[in-house]
């Protein structure tokens, strides 16, 4: 990674509904909690109005690697892993990929 | 009673010159914050001061027959009313902090009294902008904690700003005829009250950050009557320019 010196990085996550899901909505530079979530509003939600903001330092989310995708992802040819052996009543509308 | 037309549309001007020529005070910081998120924040800021004074020149100029971009574009120096604390050319980053915390607080408090104004267009835009000016006091009140509470340069920054600034903070609480005359009518904030909660809140910020309060209480005054430093000219004759050359532009 490139030297960053503008302060700590954080991830923002935005909803839009009470009861919604938060989605990420981008990263941002802060000092401490309270200046990021500051930041988050001023960066992220100053056109659309969301209902809640999130924000998380980066470095509190542990992401798979590249590397783990073989094992994780990949080996998932595993066709009883999908409901696809039931016959679904009519009327039921589903929404299975 | 019968309320002065002219008393209120005087009123009006201080409220949005005020707002207006620090905006674009603030305006001229785009592109030249500490870092991109504060650059936007300040920007954002000057655009809610912006809208501000929009709105409350719209209202004056239905008094006066007049239209906002008249008001704003098409008076000179001496007809400005705004308190020369916003004409101030900006120093650097501690230094705009500090002038904006002080207007903040005082600009809070001026609304919440505003509230309450028998005239309801005023008590509207004083709604409207006290949920802005809860952030921005907000935004402004952090920043100048963290420069107090950083490293000795950041502290000195401000130190020194607050000594440069503060000769001109009272000027934001004068009164004169016209505000007393609507203060009484029940019409514009009682500025007393503005300066006592201001001072309140000040005296206990600077005590938690343990920041000694400048004795001295010699003010600068004379914008509400058009008095103004050498710096109002020069942000109109930028400002106005646009307008000036080519009357009535648009688009």
């Amino acid at each position: 990674m490139s030297n960053d010196t503008q302060l700590d990085l954080w991830e923002v996550f935005t909803q839009r509904k009470s009861g919604t899901p938060f989605i990420h909505a981008g990263s941002l530079h802060a000092s401490d909690n309270e200046m990021a979530i500051q930041n988050a509003r001023d960066v992220y939600a100053r056109r659309d109005k969301p209902y809640a903001l999130w924000v998380v330092p980066s470095n509190s989310i542990t992401s798979t690697t590249p590397e783990d995708n073989p094992s994780f992802f990949e080996s998932s040819e595993k066709a009883y892993r999908h409901p696809k052996f039931y016959k679904i009543p009519k009327g039921v509308s589903v929404d299975i990929d | 009673m019968l309320i002065s037309t002219n008393e209120l549309f005087n009123y009006c001007l201080m409220l949005a010159d005020d707002r207006l020529i620090l905006s674009h005070r603030l305006s001229q910081q785009c592109g030249h914050g500490p870092y991109l998120e504060e650059d936007i924040a300040l920007t954002n800021i000057a655009l809610d001061l912006l809208g501000q004074a929009n709105e409350i020149y719209t209202y004056a100029g239905t008094l006066e027959n007049k239209s906002a971009d008249e008001l704003a574009y098409l008076r000179t120096d001496t007809q400005f009313k705004n308190v020369i604390i916003s004409e101030l050319e900006n120093d650097d980053f501690a230094w705009i902090i500090a002038r904006q915390f002080f207007f903040d607080i005082s600009a809070y408090h001026l609304y919440t009294e505003l509230l309450k104004s028998k005239d309801e267009t005023l008590a509207a835009i004083a709604e409207k902008s006290l949920k802005e000016v809860t952030y921005h006091l907000r935004h402004s009140k952090k920043w100048f904690h963290i420069l107090a509470d950083g490293t000795d340069e950041s502290r000195n920054k401000l130190t020194d700003a607050i000594d440069d600034l503060w000769s001109y903070t009272f000027e934001l609480f004068e009164t004169n005829p016209t505000i007393d005359s609507l203060v009484k009518q029940g019409i514009a904030a009682d500025l007393k009250i503005v300066k006592e909660k201001w001072l309140k809140d000040i005296n206990e910020n600077f005590a938690i950050l343990n920041l000694t309060v400048p004795e001295n209480t010699w003010m600068h005054s004379g914008g509400r009557v058009g008095k103004h430093s050498e710096h109002l000219g020069r942000i109109l004759t930028e400002m106005q320019y646009l307008q000036r050359s080519f009357p009535n532009a648009a688009w």
